[in-house]
Order: C-alpha cells, then sequence, then structure tokens
C-alpha cells in the first residue's frame, strides 16, 4: 500500500514544528535542564537562553527586549493583557473597547470582565470582517480605558488597520491591546511605529512549539500579573521558567523574520491558485474576508447546501486536514461567531471551509485538495434537500 | 468520536435520493441548526413500505441516522414503523456522541412526518402516529 496521504491545511490551528526548532529545544530538556532561577553556573546557562531569545524575538517586534514577557500561550496573554490593564485602570473607568470577531481568549475574558462590573462595548465589522473606524471613535467614552482589536482573524484572515487604531487610542489616551497570534510571523509587526501598548503573540502557530507564549507589555505601562507566586519574568509573570519552549519560539521567530517576505509571497500565490480553482471549478461558493487586507496563509469558503462537519469528515478521509465554522464542529448549535458577524445567514455559515496553507504546503497539495474536494462537494449536494429545492425553485421560476 | 457503523453509513449512506410520486413524504429540521431531513417512502397496497429514500443536509451523524433509518424501515408495515424510535436507530448504529442525539431524533420525526403525509393522503390510521409540529415541506432553503 502506498503511504497514506496526509496533506495538513490547517495550519491556523496549529503548525508543525521546524526540525531546526526542535534541535535548537533539545539540548534544554536533557542537558541544559537548570532552573533558570537558581544560583549555580549550571543553571546560569539557561538563563543566558532565555535572555537572548528575549532579544530574539524583541528584535523581530521592534521592541525593547525589556518590554518582552514570558507566557503559556496566546490565550493566557489576552487574559493577562485585558484582565490586568482593567484592573489597573479601574480608578480612571470600567468600559472596555473590543470587537465581535475576536479569539474567545478575547470575548470570553471581556464577558467574564462584564460580571465584575465592567462594560465592554463589541464592535461590528463589516461583510469583509474590519472594524469601522469611525464606530470604534464614536464608541470612545469618558471611562473607556482600553481597546482590545486583533491584529488578524484566526477564522478569515482579515487584517485591522492597526496603525489607524493604535493612532485613535493614542489620541484619546487609552490603552491598546492587539491579539496578534495570527499575525505574528506571518507579517511584519513593530509594535512602535503602530502605537501598540500591548501584543499578545504564540509560539505554535509560526513552527515553534505548544504552550509557549509572548506578551509584548510598553514600557511604562504599569499593570499587575496575573499569575503569582514567583519572581520571574521581573515579578510580573510567575512559574518556572519553559526553557526549551522559550528557546523554540526565539528560534521560530528567527526563521520567520529571515524568510517573512519570501514565505508571504509564496503562500499568497498559493493560495491564490486555490482560490483562483475553487471559485471558478465549483459553482455556489464564495470567499469569505477581505481581498487585500488578508493573512497569506488563509482561505475560507462558504459552500452552499452542504454542512462543514461531513465535508471536514469526508476530507479527511482523504488524507486532507481542514476546518470549518460550523456548529457541529464548533460543539455549540450555532455556527462561528466570525462568520454570522460579517454577515452570512446560519445555514452557509455552516457549510464554511477553511484552509490554511504552510511554506511546506505545495502546488500539486493544493490540485489534490480542489479534486477532491469538487466530488466531495457533488456528493454531498446530491443528497441535500436544501439543494434539491434550490434546482427546484430555479426550474420553475426560468 | 462516532462508531465504525457511524462512519460507513455516513461514507456510503443507503437509500440516498428521491421517490418520484412518493406514498409519503416528510421534511423535519431546520437550516439554522444545521440540520433538514426529507425521508420519501414508497408502500404497496398490502401497507408495506417498499422503498424509503432519503436526503439530509447536516453532519456525519444526520446522514448516518438518516442512511440507517430507511433501511430499518424498509420491508416494514406502516405501523411496524412505528416501531423505528431514535433509540433504535442509535442502537443500530452501535450509539451516537451525546451531542449527536438530537440527530436520531431527527430521523424519527422525518420519518414520522413521511407516515404522516401517507395516512392523511390515504386516510389511514397508524396507532401511535400523530402530527408531526416539524414537517416544514418543500421550499426550506
Amino acid at each position: 500500500m502506498a503511504d497514506k496521504i496526509n496533506i495538513y491545511v490547517d495550519n491556523a490551528a496549529t503548525t508543525a514544528v521546524y526540525p531546526e526548532v526542535f534541535d535548537s529545544m533539545k539540548p534544554y530538556f536533557t542537558e541544559l535542564y537548570g532552573n533558570p532561577a537558581s544560583i549555580y553556573t549550571f543553571a546560569g546557562t539557561a538563563k543566558k537562553a532565555i535572555e537572548e531569545s528575549r532579544e530574539q524575538i524583541a528584535g523581530f517586534l521592534g521592541a525593547d527586549s525589556s518590554e518582552i514577557y514570558f507566557t503559556g500561550g496566546g490565550s493566557e496573554s489576552d487574559n493577562w493583557a485585558i484582565k490586568a490593564a482593567a484592573e489597573a485602570l479601574k480608578y480612571k473607568g470600567r468600559h472596555i473597547i473590543t470587537s465581535r470577531i475576536e479569539h474567545h481568549a478575547v470575548l470570553h475574558t471581556c464577558e467574564y470582565l462584564e460580571k465584575h462590573g465592567y462594560e465592554v462595548t463589541y464592535l461590528d465589522v463589516n461583510e469583509k470582517g474590519k472594524v469601522n473606524l469611525a464606530d470604534l471613535e464614536a464608541a470612545i467614552r469618558e471611562d473607556t480605558v482600553l481597546i482590545s482589536i486583533m491584529y488578524a482573524n484566526n477564522e478569515i484572515g482579515t487584517i485591522q488597520d492597526i496603525k489607524r487604531i493604535g493612532a485613535i487610542a493614542k489620541k484619546h489616551d487609552i490603552l491598546f491591546h492587539t491579539d496578534a497570534v495570527q499575525a505574528y510571523g506571518q507579517i511584519r509587526i513593530n509594535v512602535k511605529e503602530l502605537g501598540i501598548d500591548l501584543l499578545s503573540a504564540s509560539g505554535h502557530k509560526i513552527h515553534g512549539p505548544k504552550g509557549i507564549g509572548i506578551l509584548y507589555i510598553r514600557n511604562g505601562i504599569r499593570i499587575g500579573a496575573l499569575i503569582h507566586g514567583g519572581v520571574q519574568e521581573r515579578n510580573r509573570r510567575a512559574g518556572t521558567h519553559n526553557v526549551p519552549g522559550i528557546v523554540g519560539m526565539a528560534k521560530a521567530t528567527e526563521i520567520a523574520d529571515r524568510r517573512l517576505e519570501q514565505d508571504a509571497e509564496y503562500m499568497t500565490s498559493l493560495r491564490q491558485h486555490l482560490v483562483d480553482r475553487v471559485l471558478k471549478e465549483i459553482p455556489y461558493v464564495r470567499l469569505n474576508g477581505d481581498l487585500v487586507d488578508r493573512l497569506p496563509n488563509n482561505a475560507n469558503f462558504s459552500i452552499r447546501f452542504i454542512e462543514g462537519e461531513s465535508l471536514l469528515i469526508m476530507l479527511d478521509a482523504r488524507g486532507i486536514c481542514a476546518s470549518s465554522g460550523s456548529a457541529c464542529t464548533s460543539g455549540s448549535l450555532d455556527p462561528s461567531h466570525v462568520l454570522l458577524a460579517i454577515g452570512l445567514p446560519h445555514e452557509i455559515a455552516h457549510g464554511s471551509l477553511r484552509i490554511t496553507i504552510s511554506p511546506e504546503t505545495t502546488i500539486a497539495d493544493i490540485d489534490y485538495i480542489v479534486g477532491e474536494l469538487k466530488q466531495i462537494v457533488k456528493r454531498l449536494r446530491d443528497m441535500s434537500p436544501l439543494y434539491e429545492d434550490y434546482l427546484y425553485g430555479q426550474q420553475h421560476v426560468c | 468520536m462516532y462508531s465504525e457503523k457511524v462512519i460507513d453509513h455516513f461514507s456510503n449512506p443507503r437509500n440516498v435520493g428521491e421517490i418520484e410520486n412518493p406514498s409519503g413524504v416528510g421534511t423535519v429540521g431546520n437550516a439554522k441548526c444545521g440540520d433538514i431531513m426529507r425521508m420519501y417512502l414508497d408502500i404497496d397496497n398490502n401497507e408495506v413500505i417498499r422503498s424509503c429514500k432519503f436526503k439530509t443536509f447536516g453532519c456525519g451523524a444526520a446522514i448516518a441516522t438518516s442512511s440507517m433509518a430507511t433501511e430499518l424501515v424498509i420491508g416494514k408495515t406502516v405501523q411496524e414503523a412505528m416501531s423505528v424510535t431514535n433509540q433504535a436507530v442509535m442502537d443500530a448504529l452501535d450509539g451516537l456522541p451525546p451531542v449527536k442525539v438530537h440527530c436520531s431524533l431527527l430521523a424519527e420525526e422525518a420519518i414520522h412526518a413521511a407516515l404522516w403525509d401517507y395516512a392523511q393522503k390515504n386516510h389511514v390510521v397508524i396507532e401511535g402516529l400523530e402530527e408531526p409540529k416539524k414537517d416544514i415541506g418543500h421550499d426550506v432553503g
């Protein structure tokens, strides 16, 4: 039997650790395992590795290394930024502005704060997933203390106008946090030029390890800790350092930095090939999100008359790993909040397919996916009463 | 998360399609929730279900339960078909994950809706059959 096909196009969920990244981490498991907080020289090597990693990541973001704090991942960074900023600034006000299409790490944190006496404005987005800047300005109140708008969306890939949002926040003297988990490593980010006060990023979305992330906290911003219990990260984030994770994230960052433009160009053209073929060869399909302001690796389609989970299981049977915003895959009764926020009706949101490629995806992979997808969509539509009724309606209208 | 039987009925669904001039047809579900099932019945003069076909918009479990329900009712009389409950469909599929139990309920409702349609057209009384609340007919999209 031939090797089982395995085409992984769910890179917005997580990525493969690059072998080079894994190699950089290995010594810190078995040889240089000392606790960096210890006094002996042996532990000093680990401590040095952390500080070099911090510099690597700071350099990539245009930040000072004293502004980078290691966390347990993107969700922790989002929780920390929002909860600690709200807590630190409650003397000024208790109003937060965010958007409807944030990751749940932001949305659920905001909902938690709502239960604890804060008010949150959830900005609508347009049909492409963009926050309207006039809406943002209009939502600002005397007591607004934090704006949290994601850099790029995990489902539809839409990139927000971060620079202008940063300028608006600055003009009104409001802290600006951005969840850059999907953007980090795929697009150039300079926190100083963009006016970002707090930024969350994660290791495992950029071919680094899971369980490691960072929060950028601009110098001069005084927010407290989320995790208490130790002096690590200058008293701001307790817990023994995840040294291999930190080293791995830095290595993945170094690779991303080195190859960013080349990878972005490659993925954009591959993605375009996918989008062109799907829209041309499969009827009743739309591309969700923005055509231009979009992450290079993201394609998100709504395929009418079929449901996402059936589609994913059939793709899986053909060795293709992708994702969907259907309710069945989200574990709730409603389809993706992002797809509903961009105005898709429920039944169309149920039939979404997200394909997120990596620099290792090939054109042959894409062509294989499109070929299989065409067959699967036909098969599912042939058993769909929605399609039957649509065709019936067409016949009787014409 | 799915049993082998569910995967089998999802991957190779039995009795997909339509029946022309069916004895009874019923459509249940809601596109908003992501599940719609339509069942067609062909019933002979002895009230035996000769054929049953389905069309379903929905997840893997929705398709598998539809497929299994058609297999279970074929060859039964309309009265016997009342024994094809959601539990019977689930048992025949070696179970469903808890979040998918509603799919088997939908299959039962779809069978009942088609039987009701038949009973109405032919002035037949099927014991235990009640008017379906959820037959949404054509033009569900």
